[in-house]
């Protein structure tokens, strides 16, 4: 355990998936716990479909520390083709986890990973946001599996946080809290740990 | 009275902005500072301020529009970054020598080129000679806790100056974290009412702005710009103990962090100083007596403070996150050495220039500085004083 009960995301996605907005609910979330939060994206050429990085640092006390966040304790990855070309698995804590957005099974995700010999977790995020909200939305999915592996958050206050911050982001149309609600849920049950 | 809340730096400029309600908002947008005047927009659009919102063309008419509004008694404010705030330069000096207190929301990026969007000093350290108050922040709540003092600092009558709140373009200015909020009451407050004596509007008193100065004058003019910003200091300290009743967070002129005994210490400014604190906590475990100087204000340079605060250290690294090309080491370096020329025993400093356009700073390289430093201290070689930190090659 680092200082002050400190746990580090690193997100891997593409520019216009929502890796950035996934890791501010993930901060917003975080927050709404009583944890003190950092949330923030690498900011480069936004252009849509390029690779980003987003990051958080979630622990009990004010993290003064700036900088990108090389020794992740979780990896986040919204987008499965990412695997080919960029090493997710780059200083990631042995004891930690890396969550990718697939349909496949952990073990036939493992080969993909540069040797990594934690723990690999799946989640078929695109079909559940499909299933839920009738489009491609991951970021949902993904915090709601990012928060159940990591055990950052307790499940119970986590849910009803977000079903608050659904209430509050979606003013306009109510329509989709239930939605979001549903995907939050039903990624809760189906990540898949290897 | 105070109430937590999580915002990016961006966000908490938009919300002091909002809990002032100046009377005009000129701005023109620019990565990474778009999003305060994306925010306060909104704040206008939904009728939660009374601003005059004017939606210019470009920097130069910002600061223009800003300039105007000041002298006919407003109070105005802007936000800008990198190449905005170099399109501004000939109005800031404009500003600056009216003596119109224009508060300057800076969200610091690289100046182009080649062209980067990221951070680093170099846009408003090169317009640190334009006669504005600088103040810079290490995170979100600085930011906001800055721009609320800043009109209470350039406003007195003693010190009529424009005040530029800087923050780290988006390494604060775009991460979201905790921050401690006042109530609008307090700030509104804390702040008052902008009340100067002379304006273009006051027909009882009228004013002229913009003269032409002659030979004749223009040097008395300069020397009482030069006055008040030596008076500046005072009304600095004198407002942050103000505020520090009102919220419980203490400001000086600079933040010693573990300075009481160190010997090797470094001087930078920004949200690296958050980063180099890990490193400075880290060696103080292992009993090396390492600190830091965080420069809140750079504009009043503190020089005297500085070599009081550093008298006692032995290796010093001072580190800036611009260059200015002097072949001689950045513009920090070359004043807080300045600074500590007068001390018997002298420091001894080397300078370091890091962070350009972005390029990530980690506790990593300040253990390197300061495994430096301590060969120094020890009587080891000092070794060449201009160096770049965390370059390839």
């Amino acid at each position: 355990m680092k200082d002050n009960g400190l746990i580090e995301f690193r997100w891997h996605g593409r520019g216009g998936q929502g890796a950035k907005t996934a890791c501010l609910l993930l901060a917003d979330a975080a927050f709404s716990s009583g944890k003190f939060v950092q949330g923030f994206p690498e900011y480069g050429p936004e252009r849509m479909g390029a690779p980003i990085t987003a990051y958080n640092r979630i622990s009990d006390a004010r993290c003064s520390i700036h900088c990108n966040i090389d020794e992740p304790d979780y990896v986040v990855v919204v987008d499965e083709t990412l695997l080919d070309t960029v090493e997710v698995t780059r200083g990631l804590a042995p004891q930690g986890a890396v969550i990718v957005n697939t349909a496949k099974s952990p073990a036939e995700i493992r080969p993909k990973l540069s040797g990594w010999g934690g723990k690999v977790c799946t989640i078929d995020a695109r079909r559940i946001s499909e299933e839920t909200l009738g489009r491609n939305f991951p970021n949902t999915p993904m915090l709601s599996a990012a928060v159940k592996v990591s055990g950052v958050l307790e499940e119970g206050k986590f849910k009803q946080d977000m079903e608050e911050s659904f209430h509050h982001k979606f003013a306009a149309k109510p329509q989709v809290v239930a939605g979001n609600m549903a995907a939050l849920v039903q990624a809760w049950e189906e990540v898949q740990e290897g | 009275m105070n109430y937590n809340e999580r915002l990016s730096g961006n966000e908490a400029i938009a919300f002091a902005m909002k809990q002032i309600d100046p009377d005009v908002m000129a701005a023109f947008p620019i990565t990474p500072s778009t999003e305060i005047p994306q925010y306060f927009a909104q704040y206008v659009a939904n009728g939660e301020v009374n601003t005059e919102f004017v939606p210019v063309e470009s920097e130069h008419s910002s600061m223009s529009a800003c300039i105007g509004a000041e002298a006919a008694g407003a109070r105005a404010v802007t936000a800008t970054s990198s190449a905005g705030l170099a399109l501004m330069y000939e109005m800031m000096y404009v500003a600056a020598s009216s003596r119109l207190p224009i508060t300057l929301a800076c969200v610091n990026r690289a100046l182009t080129g080649p062209i980067n969007i990221n951070n680093d000093h170099s846009d408003s350290m090169g317009i640190r000679d334009a006669g504005w108050i600088q103040l810079y922040a290490e995170n979100n709540q600085e930011a906001y806790d800055n721009f609320l003092q800043a009109m209470p600092i350039g406003e007195d009558p003693a010190v009529r100056l424009p005040v530029m709140v800087c923050q780290d373009g988006f390494i604060t200015s775009h991460a979201l974290e905790n921050i401690v909020l006042l109530d609008d009451a307090s700030v509104k407050a804390f702040v008052g009412e902008y009340q100067p004596e002379h304006y273009l509007l006051k027909a009882a008193n009228p004013l002229a702005v913009g003269a032409y100065d002659l030979s004749c004058h223009y040097m008395e003019h300069k020397v009482q710009q030069a006055e008040a910003m030596k008076a500046a200091k005072a009304r600095i300290l004198e407002v942050a103990a103000r505020f520090e009743a009102l919220t419980g967070r203490k400001y000086g002129l600079f933040e010693a962090y573990r300075m009481e005994d160190a010997e090797v210490a470094l001087v930078l400014i920004g949200s690296s100083a958050g980063t180099a604190k890990v490193a400075v906590d880290q060696l103080r475990e292992q009993g090396v007596k390492a600190g830091l100087i965080k420069i809140r204000v750079f504009r009043p340079f503190p020089a005297q403070e500085l070599a009081q605060a550093l008298k006692n250290v032995k290796a010093l690294a001072i580190m800036d996150k611009a260059e200015s090309f002097s072949a001689n080491g950045g513009p920090l370096f070359s004043e807080v050495r300045g600074a500590l020329y007068d001390l018997e025993p002298r420091p001894r400093t080397v300078g370091y220039v890091y962070g350009l356009g972005g390029r990530d700073i980690t506790p990593a390289h300040f253990h390197d500085v300061f495994a430096r430093l301590q060969a120094i201290a020890a009587g080891g070689e000092l070794g060449p004083v201009y160096t770049h930190l965390g370059q390839r090659g």
